[in-house]
Parts: C-alpha cells; sequence; structure tokens
C-alpha cells in the first residue's frame, strides 16, 4: 500500500514529505512508548498518538521515516523541522489509534510480530 | 576522533542532539548502518536517563577505525542498586519523562542488548557514569 493511499484511508494531512507519497508501506507498528520504539531492529511506518520533537528524534536514531500522528494531534515547527532534516514523512489524522490500526490492518498493512 | 557534548538538566527538547550528531559522523565514514543503528539508540537512551534523572552531564565520544567509545557522565543523585536498575521495568522516573514517551525501564536494558560492552559506575549523591562500546 502507498503512503497516498494510506493518507486517503485515514483521511490524514500530510504535514510532510508529499514527494514520498508513491513509496510503498508494509509494515507498522503502533505504540505511545518510544521506549518500546527503540527497541525495533525493523522499520516500520510509526502510527503514534505521542506529538512532540522526541517523536522525531526517536525515530530519527530508530532509523523510521514514516509517521503517522493520531487523533489531531499539533505537529509543530520544531517537529517540521527535524523531520525535514531527515527527509521524513508525517501524516496527521483525526482518527483514534484503535480505527487507524483496525483500517490498515484491514487494508493488508502487516504488524512485525 | 574526539568529541564531546554537554547534557542540561530537564533539556528535552535537546535530548538526542548529541546523538544525532554522531549518527551524522558514523554516516560520513560509511560506518555499517546497522552498527550506526546500535551506538546512536544506546547513546540516545543514555543522553535521555541523564537528562531525565540528573542535574545535567557530558558525553564523550571516541571513534576509532574498529570499534566508538562512549562515555555519559552525570552529576546526580546517582544509582543506589544497579543490578536493580538493569532490570526491565524498573524505573524511578517522573511524570514528565513519562509524558515524553520514555521512563518505562527499559533504557540501560536496551543499552546493554545494542552496545558489545556496557560498564556503569555509579556513586549516591554524586553521579553515574556509563561506558559503551560498540566493535565495527
Amino acid at each position: 500500500m502507498t503512503i497516498r493511499e494510506i493518507a486517503k484511508l485515514l483521511n490524514a494531512t500530510v504535514c510532510i514529505g508529499e514527494n514520498r507519497m508513491d513509496e510503498e508501506v508494509e509494515h507498522a507498528f503502533a505504540s505511545d512508548l518510544m521506549s518500546d520504539v527503540l527497541t525495533l531492529k525493523e522499520t516500520p511506518m510509526l502510527i503514534t498518538g505521542l506529538c512532540n520533537v522526541q517523536t522525531i528524534r526517536t525515530c530519527d536514531m530508530a532509523t523510521l521515516d514514516i509517521i503517522v500522528v493520531v487523533r489531531n494531534k499539533k505537529v509543530t515547527e520544531d517537529m517540521l523541522e527535524l523531520a525535514e532534516d531527515n527527509d521524513m514523512v508525517i501524516l496527521s489524522c483525526a482518527y483514534s489509534m484503535f480505527k487507524v490500526c483496525g483500517l490498515l490492518y484491514e487494508a493488508g498493512i502487516k504488524p512485525l510480530f | 576522533m574526539h568529541q564531546e557534548y554537554t547534557v542540561i538538566e530537564g533539556d528535552f527538547v535537546n535530548a538526542g542532539k548529541a546523538s544525532s550528531s554522531v549518527k551524522k559522523t558514523l554516516k560520513q565514514l560509511n560506518v555499517d548502518p546497522t552498527k550506526i543503528k546500535r551506538v546512536v539508540v544506546a547513546l540516545y537512551e543514555a543522553e535521555v536517563n541523564a537528562i531525565a534523572h540528573a542535574y545535567g552531564g557530558k558525553v564523550l565520544v571516541d571513534i576509532d577505525s574498529d570499534k566508538i567509545k562512549m562515555v555519559v557522565a552525570d552529576k546526580g543523585p546517582g544509582i543506589p542498586d544497579i543490578a536493580l536498575a538493569m532490570q526491565e521495568g524498573y524505573s524511578t522516573a517522573r511524570p514528565e519523562v513519562r509524558d515524553m514517551g520514555f521512563g518505562a525501564g527499559m533504557g540501560l536494558p536496551n543499552m546493554q542488548k545494542n552496545v558489545d560492552k556496557l560498564n556503569v559506575t555509579s556513586e549516591v549523591g554524586v553521579g553515574t557514569t556509563v561506558e559503551m562500546e560498540v566493535n565495527f
């Protein structure tokens, strides 16, 4: 599934990363706990309700570069700057994390484990 | 190559700046990306710990052709029982640390998983020093 299709399915806004919309996504991981994200060896798309600069920094360290922020949390300027430096994609949507996970799972996005 | 960074107590906005800079340097040196990830995840965990638990400190990094050595030395309350702190799930983090997505008691165990050598020394009321090495 492409990032563009994911954005459409989730009725999401593309905050940054318009240039990467045709890339395919296979796996996703959902967490508000960055400590959990830092234990991943794989590099899935991250679905999170944690919306601050450490979300982006954690993704940078864990080499994750596609992020879906749920529940309409405000993606701040400093987050966007850091995301731009690292060529990341950030989608923002109004749905709950449960709904986002359900929709993506139904559409064929796989869990890591 | 030697690099030094200062870590400031409670400065979560800048947590990870040292790790981010080390990541850029290692990329320029064409280090294997899986090794880079192990280095920066471990260093980032240590950096967040120094910011979250201590009153600030220093990050010292030495990069050779075959390995990286990292020392995160803080001035702070110290760790009374290091073995307990190494246990996954044990945490003394404040609510504001948890609000940033950390403080689940996974930092030190995750450092251990990612590095080839880990040495934690601590004196209560003085501070904690975390020494880590990753072989390239």
